[in-house]
Parts: structure tokens; C-alpha cells; sequence
């Protein structure tokens, strides 16, 4: 079966992000991007279903400009076989994303779709489950394990009070969590076979999709800084001043 | 203007910060409604009419709901959804999961996270794991939105609702329930919990976690973890606080080995009081601790426990 893992390039985890000083938006010139941890974890599942033999083709798309076939390249040299980008310059919302998603769907006809379940940007968590709805397909979002049988793929899902497993039926859309695998560093051999395999520009224009804006960023600030606080000796200084001070504890 | 709840609960006890979320639905102002969809949840049914500012509790019961499935919650809400112009969820796991799907099938933007009401049209929400605040308008005709509960005090519950039962069934028929495996605790939820002791990859195993329980007996805390504690595999994920996890803001947050990186920041950094014991002077923990100890914890969570005594 073919599997489509959706990939976004965002700003590197360990980069702590800027507000510009004009509070328009943050600042991204010249900060290091890389895949957006959980889109990761989706390519690596993928993968992993290649090695086992339950899936015949892993195609990843990105959408945005040139700049995320960087992304596209590195999943490449994780083990995906082939690439598309759908290229525009816009910064579009999950609903509109969506909506590119289903054309691409639709012309691919995956029987399983990864991908994260939040992009470390927006923290908006919403495009899986939109892809989902607009297709009328089922889903299981952040995901822990999954085990594909006989048409249906068994999803485990980390919820609020622990676990719940759901049985979907294909073709379905799965989101990933943390503890779904951990992937793999690309080797070098595997860079430099990257750089060969297929790599597709599909225009976004040309999908016939409504990409209006739904919503309009007023502004964006800095957080209140926390102060920082005192540092106490004891065990016992602490005690008294959570206590008599803070009065948080009996 | 009028205003759909969804109600998060699991069939027998109505979650706290639903109340929260109906502050958020007064912030906007206007009619709100609830909606109890679930099966054999009269308990939840009983708790949700005393919520004040609620003029009606609509109820879906049945079983096709037990599990709140989002693909037959998403057309249950999204076939109510022509009598208001805001819909609103809680930013838990029911709210996340179904929620997005109802705004794809409305055609509109969801507005997720959020924690402040600036307008019926204007909402505040964290990105970028909270390092960035976002004011953000929505030009849609109608608002589907989800709620960070910790950003709204919840609501008094001496109220008397009106009950108006459902008389149709959403079943989409493309997923079903298998089973669930639930943290057995009786210890209060993260989401709930007024004091919460979390430990990070200072513990060094998920044995050692033992030696914070004591002290959350004592207290009546919860007990989290740093995602270093749970990508360790110390301690599953359910306990996860931070951008990935559960997002709280406790009355008192004791944070013992953790260094204090951005993602788990960003799940804690709203509570009321801070305290970091850890033994490395220079985490960043203690830049928002309102009080560090500078200590091996496994000297200290003894002494801690007994001065609690």
C-alpha cells in the first residue's frame, strides 16, 4: 500500500523564536529551520512500514516555497521515495493546507496518511483532523502504536487519563505522538542518494483551491517574563516560606 | 449571540475545566448553551445543569457517543453548529481530537489555545510553545474555538439549566472503540490538581519517581514529568507536562531535576508559585522559580517529605 507523509519546515526546535520589534509577527530571518519534530516521527513510521513490507511507496509532501525542499530532501534521505512540493509563497492556514491535501490525495490515492500531530509553530493542531473531515476519512490522532490488519489499521492513542485504542478503517489519517518511534540520523550514502530520488513542483494556484485567509494576526508580543525568585539553604527554609510567605501549602 | 460548549467528561464525572471554559464563552458574552453528548453520562447530565450561565444543557446519549469518537461527535456538532455563532471545546484530548474536523466541514478557521477574549471576533492564543503571544481575528461568520482552561477561572456551579434531550444519532461507521488502558491514580488530575510535584531526568529512573510520592500524599498534589522523563521511558506520557503534554498553572508547581527547557516552560510557567530543586545552579529552571533549592534531590525529597509531617 502507498503511504503519504505531509512534512512542514518550521523554525529548529532549539532555537528559542524572537518577536520582532514591531510586533507584527516573530522574527525568522536567518534562523535554522529543520522538519517539524512530529512530521519526523510520521516519515520515520513510514518508513518502517517499508522495511516490514506493509507499505510499497512513501511519498512525502510539503507545501510552501522553495525552501522546504530542503525538508523534502532530508525525508528523502530517511527512506521516503519520492517527493512533491506544492510551491507557493503564501504562509497558509491548516484549513487551506487542508484543502491542498485533498487534491493531493486525490491524485495519489494513499491507503494511509502520516503525519504530526501539531507543527512546533503555530501549535495549532488542527490540519490531520481537518484532512480527516474534508475527506470523510477516520482518524487517530496522536498516535502511539499502530498495527495495519486486513483493511483496518489499529491505532493506540495518547489521551488525557492514559491510552485508548480504536480500530479505523482505510484509508485513514494518523497522527503522530512523541512515543511512536524515535527516528533514525541519515547516513551519508543515503544524503547523496537523496539528491537523485524524484522531486515533483506542483504550483498551488493551479490546484483550484480557496486559499483565503480566515483569520488576521493582529499582533504579537513577548510573553510576561517571569521574575526570578530567591534561592533558599534548607530543606526547611523552604518549607516555612511555601508556608508563612507564599501560603500555598498547610 | 449564542454559544455552543461541547462538555469534556468520561461519562461519569463532568471535567473541571469545562467550568473554565464556559468563562471563556461569558468573556464573549451572550446565550450559552451546553452540549453532554456520551452514553449512560447521567452524572455528568446532573453536574452540568448547576453550571452558571448556562441556559440550556442539550443531551446526546447514546452509545454511538460513549467513546466521543470525533468522526460521529464532529457531525453531531457540526449539525447543531447553524444556531450559534461561536462553537467552543475545551483544549483537552476530546476537544482536540474532533473539534478541527467540525471547523473543516463548517468551512472555517479554528481559533485553538485559546487564553484570552479580546472581542466576540478577537481571541489571545500562545504559539511557538508560548514564547510568542498571538492576537488573532477571525473573519469567519461563525468561531470555532478551543479553550486553554488555565487562562479562565472557572465558573460557580449554583445554577439550574434547562435539560433538552437530542432526538437524532450521528454514527459515521468508519472507526470503533477497542479498548482503553487508564492511569489507575487516586491522585488528583494534572489538569485539576491546585499543587502538582513533577520530576525530569534527574529522577535517573522511574523507580526513583517513588520518592515523590510521599510528598504528594502529603500535599494532595498531582505528580507530572519533564518529556526528558518520558522520552527516558521513566514514566508514560500521560504525565507529560509542556508544549507536547498537559499545559497546568497550579497554585504551587515543585519541579525536581528539571532543567527547565522551552517546551516544558511552556507547560508550567502560569502557575502561581514556582519552586526548582535541582543540583545544577545554572538551569534555567530557576529563572522562573519564585523559590530554588541548590541540592541533590535524593538528599532533599526525604528531608522535604518529613518537614511536611
Amino acid at each position: 500500500m502507498k503511504i503519504l507523509v505531509t512534512i512542514k519546515r518550521v523554525i529548529d526546535f532549539n532555537v528559542k523564536v524572537r518577536v520582532k520589534p514591531d510586533n507584527s509577527n516573530v522574527d525568522l530571518a536567518n534562523v535554522k529551520m529543520a522538519i517539524n519534530p512530529f512530521c519526523e516521527i510520521a516519515v520515520e513510521e513510514a518508513v518502517r512500514l517499508k522495511e516490514k513490507g506493509i507499505a510499497s511507496e512513501v511519498v512525502v509532501v510539503s507545501i510552501g516555497d522553495k525552501a522546504c525542499q530542503e525538508q523534502l530532501r532530508t525525508a528523502l534521505a530517511l527512506g521516503a521515495d519520492r517527493a512533491i512540493q506544492v510551491d507557493t509563497e503564501e504562509v497558509l492556514e491548516p484549513l487551506s493546507i487542508a484543502k491542498l491535501l485533498t487534491k493531493v490525495i486525490k491524485e495519489e490515492q494513499p491507503s494511509l496518511i502520516l503525519m504530526g500531530k501539531q507543527a512546533i509553530d503555530e501549535d495549532n493542531n488542527q490540519t490531520g483532523q481537518m484532512l480527516a473531515a474534508l475527506n470523510g476519512f477516520a482518524q487517530g490522532t496522536f498516535a502511539s502504536k499502530l498495527e495495519i490488519e486486513d483493511g483496518n489499521v489499529n491505532i493506540t492513542r495518547e489521551i488525557d487519563g492514559g491510552l485508548q485504542t480504536l480500530k479505523l478503517t482505510l484509508p485513514a489519517i494518523i497522527t503522530t505522538d512523541l512515543r511512536l518511534n524515535e527516528p533514525r540520523y541519515a547516513s551519508l550514502p543515503n544524503i547523496m542518494k537523496a539528491k537523485r530520488k524524484p522531486l515533483a513542483v506542483q504550483a498551488a494556484a493551479d490546484l483550484g483551491v480557496d486559499l483565503s485567509a480566515r483569520t488576521k494576526l493582529l499582533k504579537v508580543t513577548a510573553p510576561a517574563e517571569r521574575q526570578a525568585g530567591i534561592v533558599v539553604e534548607t530543606v526547611d527554609e523552604l518549607v516555612q516560606k511555601l508556608r508563612n510567605e507564599a501560603k500555598v501549602i498547610s | 449571540m449564542s454559544i455552543l460548549v461541547f462538555a469534556e467528561h468520561d461519562n461519569s464525572t463532568l471535567k473541571t475545566e469545562t467550568l473554565k471554559t464556559v468563562a471563556a464563552a461569558q468573556a464573549i458574552g451572550g446565550d450559552i448553551t451546553l452540549l453532554v453528548a456520551g452514553f449512560n453520562c447521567q452524572s455528568v447530565i446532573d453536574a452540568a445543569v448547576k453550571i452558571n450561565g448556562i441556559g440550556k444543557v442539550l443531551v446526546a446519549d447514546n452509545p454511538v457517543y460513549e467513546h466521543q469518537l470525533a468522526e460521529n461527535i464532529c457531525l453531531l456538532v457540526s449539525e447543531l453548529a447553524s444556531d450559534y455563532e461561536h462553537i467552543m471545546a475545551t483544549a483537552l484530548s476530546t476537544g482536540k481530537n474532533f473539534m478541527p474536523r467540525v471547523a473543516a466541514l463548517l468551512d472555517v478557521a479554528q481559533i485553538s489555545d485559546i487564553i484570552g477574549v479580546e472581542s466576540s471576533d478577537t481571541f489571545i492564543r500562545p504559539i511557538y510553545a508560548g514564547n510568542a503571544i498571538a492576537t488573532v481575528q477571525s473573519l469567519d461568520s461563525k468561531k470555532v474555538i478551543t479553550v486553554r482552561a488555565t487562562g479562565f477561572d472557572a465558573v460557580a456551579t449554583d445554577g439550574n439549566a434547562e435539560i433538552v434531550t437530542l432526538d437524532f444519532v450521528t454514527d459515521a461507521g468508519i472507526s470503533s472503540h477497542v479498548s482503553d488502558q487508564l492511569t489507575e491514580s487516586e491522585r488528583p488530575d494534572l489538569g485539576a490538581a491546585s499543587v502538582i510535584i513533577s520530576g525530569g531526568r534527574g529522577m535517573q529512573n522511574g523507580d526513583n519517581f517513588k520518592l515523590l510520592e510521599g510528598i504528594a500524599d502529603k500535599l494532595g498534589a498531582a505528580i507530572g514529568a519533564s518529556r526528558a522523563a518520558v522520552d527516558a521511558g521513566f514514566v508514560p506520557n500521560d504525565m507529560q507536562v509542556g508544549q507536547t503534554g498537559k499545559i497546568v498553572a497550579p497554585d504551587l508547581y515543585i519541579a525536581v531535576g528539571i532543567s527547565g527547557a522551552i517546551q516544558h516552560l511552556a507547560g508550567m510557567k502560569d502557575s502561581k508559585v514556582i519552586v526548582a530543586i535541582n543540583k545544577d545552579e545554572d538551569a534555567p529552571i530557576f529563572q522562573v522559580a519564585d523559590y530554588g533549592l541548590v541540592a541533590d534531590l535524593f538528599d532533599v525529597l526525604p528531608e522535604f517529605e518529613a518537614a511536611l509531617s
